[in-house]
């Protein structure tokens, strides 16, 4: 069975008035049925512009996607016409945005532009909308939510409007969710309430989960498997547990020893130096070759490509990738 | 520019009470509410937001001292009286055993000097149209005792190579700098005055994972450098752990914890502090596996309407009939008032109980 989501080779750019942006430089994943892939990265790396063009929402000038596929259940989802891509949009994939305040209308009830969601795609009622929007806002446990149905998005807490946003991509039943960063403007204790919901929601209703996010310790709770990003490429895949174990690549190593730790203390933190490449001027050859601590001569000038990472002894490890000519030092010391 | 990436070093050791230098700054009782009114030509007040409710707290010479809680639990605008940019409603901010509250204007000058402020945006918190030389270099027209007009320059010049700059962008714009980049200069221009106290407010959390290393490491070697004591606020449970010799855990107005941060991280005995430290995601899938988590529910209460007696009770498991009814004071609770060791911290609760296994779930 071909996974639910194949991204492949995917470009995309963006022409400025500076000169051409490459955000995203041939980026492959995949993430099948029931799964949680985590996409890791630091602002500018690429992560929710990939998301975006996987939606088709790519701001268009000045954003083109310039090359690869983006397969949803085996079909192309970019030689689609543009009614039929919005069909999927929405009813079969839907996006969570950080900002819930200004993803939701500040002038429409909550309820309403819940239950517009089944007007619009399934053609029901306003009065049957209207309830399956009570009977969402239920769902994704809100307090009193046909009394609250009618209250407008200024009136309810972050955590709650987070949960309405989890409640309008769950509405469609879509096969396939994308949260780009859905936790980042909350208080930890909300932040784990809606961690909990999501994955329950996952759970239940067998969806695939792409999670955008740039805390490595989010994704180390919920994910299955995790490709971070740098310069609008993935630099490494792994399965959750064998990344924070033993990463493949200098960049995430760099990250995993640059973050304080809640149960460590003291030492001083390891930092990784320098700044990420502007993308109007990305570095030849490895893109993270001026920053990284083990780059060599032929970093510079050779792009390494994504190489299959495999045990000290030769084994394959599934699902496993670096893009760094130096992974075997980098995991085996 | 960037310091060279630096090699882990030794486990830094607890500093106990006797080696801690003197109390420089003493907050007592401090509070702060901001009325609500309605009404735009008769403005009748109908209430207040008790956003700092009764806060104490000793800073002392060199070390520093982490301020944590969620979003409107008050903390910054603990930071704002600590710098007089508001004036407290009631309490006193004693720096050096003199009421910065109650100074007179020329008073309040002199001790602003020693207590500066770095901020948690440095995208908003630079002027657009001022040279770096022109901000870091701004505190001295308001002080020229500290720098002569002719040294001006070369001491700019100075601050930008301690906090890791190039001395010779002292021309440039701060659009011409990255994230980073901008909250080095923010810490020069804190740096300037040669301040003996600054507060940080946020000062890491609007930067990328990888920068933020470069600026925690730098805010601690300028400490060692300046025997400086910092007052670091965040939302960020383990950058705070990372700097902090103390730590307090605020919620709603009030601080609800207090101790050194091995007795709060590692036993932390009040059920805010325990929910907060178990939500905290951990980058290690088997810790986050075996960690108990507790999920709070609900929200926090508006400080416009806290509830009465113990403001955590709503949303606390332990909650009892007494917590509604009398307010639980910050003291060591009496279990543990004799008794040896980190559970003996500042805990304002009723039914205090140690917990040392939410960070390290074998113990």
């Amino acid at each position: 069975m071909p996974p639910l989501l194949d991204v492949r080779d995917l470009y995309v750019e963006f022409r400025t008035r500076d000169g051409v942006v490459r955000a995203v430089n041939g980026v492959d994943y995949s993430v099948d049925a029931g799964q949680t892939l985590a996409v890791l990265g630091e602002s500018g790396s690429g992560k929710s512009v990939t998301a975006q063009a996987v939606m088709g929402i790519l701001d268009s000038p000045p954003g083109y996607v310039t090359g690869g596929r983006i397969l949803f259940q085996g079909q192309d989802l970019l030689t689609l016409t543009p009614d039929a891509r919005r069909r999927v949009r929405g009813a079969r994939m839907a996006m969570i945005f950080q900002d819930a305040l200004s993803s939701l209308n500040p002038v429409l009830s909550v309820g309403y532009q819940l239950a517009e969601m089944f007007q619009v795609h399934r053609g029901d009622s306003r009065k049957v909308a209207r309830a399956k929007a009570v009977e969402l806002m239920d769902r994704v446990r809100i307090p009193a939510a046909a009394q609250r149905a009618g209250d407008f998005p200024h009136q309810f807490s972050g955590g709650m409007r987070q949960r309405i946003m989890i409640a309008m991509a769950m509405a469609l039943e879509p096969e396939l969710i994308i949260a780009d960063e859905p936790t980042t403007a909350l208080d930890v204790t909300v932040q784990a309430q809606v961690m909990e919901l999501l994955a329950d929601l996952q759970r239940e209703y067998r969806m695939g989960l792409i999670l955008i996010t740039h805390d490595l310790g989010v994704v180390a709770d919920v994910a299955d498997k995790i490709a971070v990003m740098y310069a609008g490429r993935i630099v490494e895949t792994a399965p959750v547990h064998a990344l924070y174990k033993r990463p493949a690549h200098p960049y995430t190593r760099g990250l995993l020893d640059s973050i304080p730790r809640l149960d460590q203390k003291g030492q001083e933190l390891y930092a990784i130096k320098g700044l990420p490449p502007n993308l109007l001027r990305i570095p030849p050859g490895c893109p993270f070759h001026p920053r990284c601590p083990q780059a060599r001569d032929v970093c510079a000038v050779d792009d390494p490509p994504l190489y299959e990472v495999t045990e000290r002894d030769g084994a394959p490890v599934p699902g496993r990738a670096s893009g760094c000519h130096f992974w075997k030092e980098t995991m085996y010391g | 520019m960037a310091e060279p990436a630096s090699v882990p070093t030794a486990q830094r050791p607890e500093r106990s009470p006797q080696e801690r230098g003197e109390v420089i700054l003493e907050v007592r009782d401090l509070v702060k509410h901001f009325p609500l009114t309605q009404g735009v030509i008769f403005r009748k007040h109908v209430g207040a937001v008790r956003a700092v409710d009764g806060v104490s707290f000793d800073l002392h010479r060199g070390e520093t001292l982490g301020i944590v809680g969620e979003s409107g639990c008050g903390k910054s605008t603990v930071a704002k009286l600590l710098v007089s940019l508001e004036r407290p409603t009631a309490g006193q901010i004693l720096y050096k055993g003199e009421d910065v509250a109650t100074l007179s204007r020329r008073g309040l000058k002199a001790v602003r000097r020693n207590i500066q402020m770095v901020f948690q945006d440095p995208y908003t918190s630079l002027n657009p149209r001022m040279t770096v030389g022109d901000i870091i270099g701004e505190p001295f027209d308001i002080h020229p005792e500290v720098a002569p007009k002719g040294s001006r320059r070369t001491r700019v010049q100075e601050l930008l190579d301690v906090v890791g700059l190039n001395p010779e962008y002292i021309n440039r714009y701060p659009h011409q700098f990255s994230g980073g980049q901008r909250q080095r200069i923010g810490i020069a221009r804190g740096l300037a005055l040669n301040p003996e106290i600054i507060v940080a407010d946020e000062p890491v959390s609007a930067l990328d994972v990888s920068v933020q290393a470069q600026v925690v490491n730098l805010m601690e070697r300028l400490q060692k450098e300046f025997g400086l004591a910092y007052i670091v606020i965040a939302h960020d449970l383990s950058v705070v752990r990372h700097i902090s010799d103390r730590v307090g855990v605020m919620y709603l107005g009030r601080i609800v914890e207090l101790g050194t941060d091995h007795e709060i991280y590692e036993h932390p005995t009040h059920p805010y502090t325990q929910a907060l430290l178990s939500a905290v995601p951990v980058p290690d899938p088997e810790l986050a596996e075996e960690r108990e988590r507790i999920i709070l529910t609900g929200d926090v209460p508006s400080p416009a309407n806290p509830p009465s007696g113990c403001r955590f009770r709503t949303r606390c498991w332990k909650a009892a009939e007494r917590c509604a009814l009398e307010v639980p004071p910050l003291a060591v609770p009496a279990e543990y008032r004799y008794a040896e060791g980190p559970a003996h911290h500042d805990s304002a609760c009723f039914f205090a109980e140690d917990r040392p296994d939410l960070t390290h779930p074998e113990g």
